[in-house]
């Protein structure tokens, strides 16, 4: 690189928050908390034919600790939420939540005396993917959904909200 | 040659006559426990025998240690709840032998406030884990079993979800479940046969 080279391609200015959030959209380490059917699907998409890889969202971490992105696959019932709930009080800042599959998101067709009717009733979530199972290429549009949500939003407080956003703020960014 | 097979074949003439003297698992046990047997009935094959549930423990022993029955597997232990009926229970037990190649279900009716009886797991190992089951689904009670807990649900339950009087609704959280703004009045109501109603506090 020679020092005469022109200024307007050798550096770009941005925001310290927008480079923080670009790094940390494409490392999701994530926790698979994998209860029921859906968990086949999960499997399929971090598959060769699928390959989650391809999106930053590589390699599963089976420590709560060492993860940033809970994905709940499945039926979550209420003899489990505790531990739902616990698992991800352990998971360290910041962290994120998708909710994977009809089951996780709403209940599902369960609506009896076992099943927690979404796991919204339990933890914040920031991601809701449909289907019963959702196919991979839903699950990846998830995913890209997250990874802008993150681009955009950063992280959040325990409360499930950035605490540097308002309101509004937040209402505009996702409309 | 081989025959077409579009032609119509001629169907097997069925017996429509029922067979004149019970199959030989409920002949045996209606000549040994007269008492114990209220009715009985085959289908395909399969007999059923209605027994009352004092002295049961005599009959499934004879039916594990007799050398015409020899039931060695203990298939499934579970069951019904037919509500507005009295007796309100029934208790479904499917029994095998290996050796002898035959099956046969027993049913023990029990009345809604009696709803117990002795248990068989002193006799087949397996139908500690179903006994257990039957009595956290159903509220039913194995006298003598050594280890009555719940086996699916968690402690703080209360009552017997597979119970038909059960609100089928209603839930019973163990962490606090959260507000959710957007999800209207499921926080406030349970849909019931005679439309929403308050959620019991
Ligand atoms: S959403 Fe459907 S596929 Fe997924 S866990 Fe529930 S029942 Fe199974």
């Amino acid at each position: 690189m020679g020092m005469k080279q022109n200024a307007a391609t050798s550096f770009i200015t941005t925001k310290l928050d927008a480079v923080i959030n670009w790094s940390r959209k494409f490392s999701l380490f994530q926790f698979p908390f994998v209860t029921a059917c859906c968990g086949m699907e999960y499997m399929a998409v971090y598959g060769a034919h699928y390959d989650g890889a391809r999106f930053g969202a590589e390699i599963p971490r089976f420590s709560p600790r060492q993860a940033d992105l809970l994905f709940v696959v499945g039926t979550v019932n209420h003899k489990l939420a505790p531990v739902l709930k616990r698992v991800y009080e352990q998971m360290a800042e910041p962290k994120w939540v998708v909710a994977f599959g009809a089951c996780a998101a709403s209940g599902g067709f369960y609506q009896n005396y076992a099943v927690v009717q979404g796991i919204d009733r339990i933890i914040p979530v920031d991601i809701y993917i449909a289907g019963c199972p959702p196919r991979p290429e839903a699950v990846l549009d998830g995913l890209v959904e997250l990874q802008r949500l993150i681009q955009d939003e950063g992280p959040k407080g325990i409360t499930g909200i950035n605490p540097r956003q308002t309101k509004d703020e937040l209402l505009l960014s996702r409309s | 040659m081989a025959e077409d097979p579009r032609q119509p074949v001629e169907e097997e003439q069925v017996s429509e006559q029922a067979p004149t003297s019970p199959p030989v698992l409920t002949a045996l046990l209606l000549e040994n426990f007269s008492d114990s047997v209220v009715s009985h009935h085959t289908n395909f094959g399969d007999e059923t025998v209605v027994i009352k549930r004092e002295g049961l423990l005599d009959l499934f022993r004879f039916l594990k240690d007799d050398p015409r029955c020899r039931f060695d597997l203990m298939i499934d232990l579970t069951a019904a709840d037919y509500l507005p009926r009295e007796p309100r229970f029934e208790v479904v037990v499917h029994l095998k032998s290996i050796v002898l190649h035959h099956r046969l279900r027993v049913k023990i009716p029990l009345a809604t406030d009696e709803a117990e009886l002795d248990t068989i797991s002193g006799l087949w190992v397996a139908a500690d884990w179903y006994e257990r089951e039957c009595w956290d689904m159903y509220g039913i009670v194995f006298k003598g079993h050594p280890n009555l807990r719940r086996l699916l649900l968690y402690d703080e339950f209360e009552g017997h979800p597979l119970r038909k009087d059960y609100d089928y609704y209603l839930q019973q959280p163990l962490v606090p479940m959260r507000k959710i703004r957007e999800r209207h009045d499921y926080e406030h109501k349970v849909i019931t046969p005679e439309g929403p109603k308050p959620l019991p506090s």
